[in-house]
């Protein structure tokens, strides 16, 4: 999980993609891998947001629908994950140790980047308009058969 | 093996339960587990409660756990008692401060029941 001198020759979306990776795998229980955007657009009933300020500087955002986000929580939790804030705390706790393994895997443990705590939106009917202006990616993941979108996005 | 006591530290109330749960995954049987939200709110639960292991984040509102292991030194039930941080933050200086501090060990999220093992029994004595 530390820096590893190999991250310096992937591609930022090659490194975001394995934080999520290895997240999902150790916390979740679950292999996943990034899917084609196209074929499965993903819905955005919760959005967990953590913003990273320092190097790097952005948000990095995961949304699913509240089924797969009922799933995250009781893949940690168990079956007593089932009130809407548990949800989100869960969700929200997954998109933070996303963020933390990406600055890790970016800027090394010896870089200073600080994470915002978590923030969680419910409910889809919303616009995302960030003021980053950079580089944005974004990877999609299949969790138990359903769209995850992770999206990363960098101010220059 | 003897089941422990332990203080669990994390604003997060789903993440004091991940690592809960991550502790019987590691095969460390719980006593009894008592939780804080903060720093203030662990040493408020450290005057009332004996404990054997103390588990901490470290980014939290009204008192952070850097400054939580700085004043748990100073309360007497929780003298000697192992304080392992486990946190996103990754960087040498949160691991320096922590261990200066008085921690003990520093687990980084996400972790495996394995890394939990690893990190927390031999500060109980044990061997992983």
């Amino acid at each position: 999980m530390s820096t590893d001198t190999s991250f310096a020759t992937r591609s930022q979306e090659e490194i975001l993609e394995l934080a999520v990776e290895e997240v999902f795998e150790i916390m979740l229980g679950c292999r996943v891998k990034p899917i084609a955007q196209c074929e499965h657009k993903p819905n955005t009933e919760f959005t967990a947001m953590v913003g990273m300020a320092g190097s790097p500087c952005g948000i990095l955002t995961v949304c699913c629908d509240a089924k797969t986000a009922r799933q995250v929580a009781k893949c940690r939790l168990g079956d007593t994950a089932d009130s809407e804030e548990q949800v989100a705390e869960a969700l929200g706790e997954i998109c933070n140790m996303i963020a933390g393994n990406l600055k890790n895997k970016l800027a090394g443990t010896d870089e200073q980047c600080m994470l915002s705590v978590p923030t969680v939106i419910s409910g889809g009917e919303y616009s995302f308009h960030s003021l980053a202006e950079g580089d944005s990616m974004e990877t999609v993941l299949l969790f138990e058969g359903a769209p995850v979108a992770v999206r990363l996005q960098l101010q220059s | 093996m003897d089941k422990i006591r332990a203080l669990i530290v994390d604003d997060s109330s789903v993440m004091r339960k991940i690592v809960e749960r991550s502790l019987h995954q590691a095969g460390i049987e719980l006593e009894k587990v008592v939780e804080a939200s903060n720093g203030a709110e662990a040493l408020a639960a450290l005057r009332e409660n004996v404990v054997d292991l103390i588990l901490c984040d470290i980014n939290m509102p009204v008192m952070d756990g850097l400054e939580f292991v700085r004043q748990a030194a100073t309360v007497e039930t929780a003298k000697g008692v192992p304080i392992i941080m486990i946190t996103t933050e990754a960087s040498e200086s949160h691991v320096v401060q922590a261990l200066s501090a008085g921690a003990r060990g520093y687990i980084r999220k996400p972790f495996t029941p394995d890394q939990v093992k690893e990190h927390i029994l031999p500060v109980l004595g044990r061997k992983p």
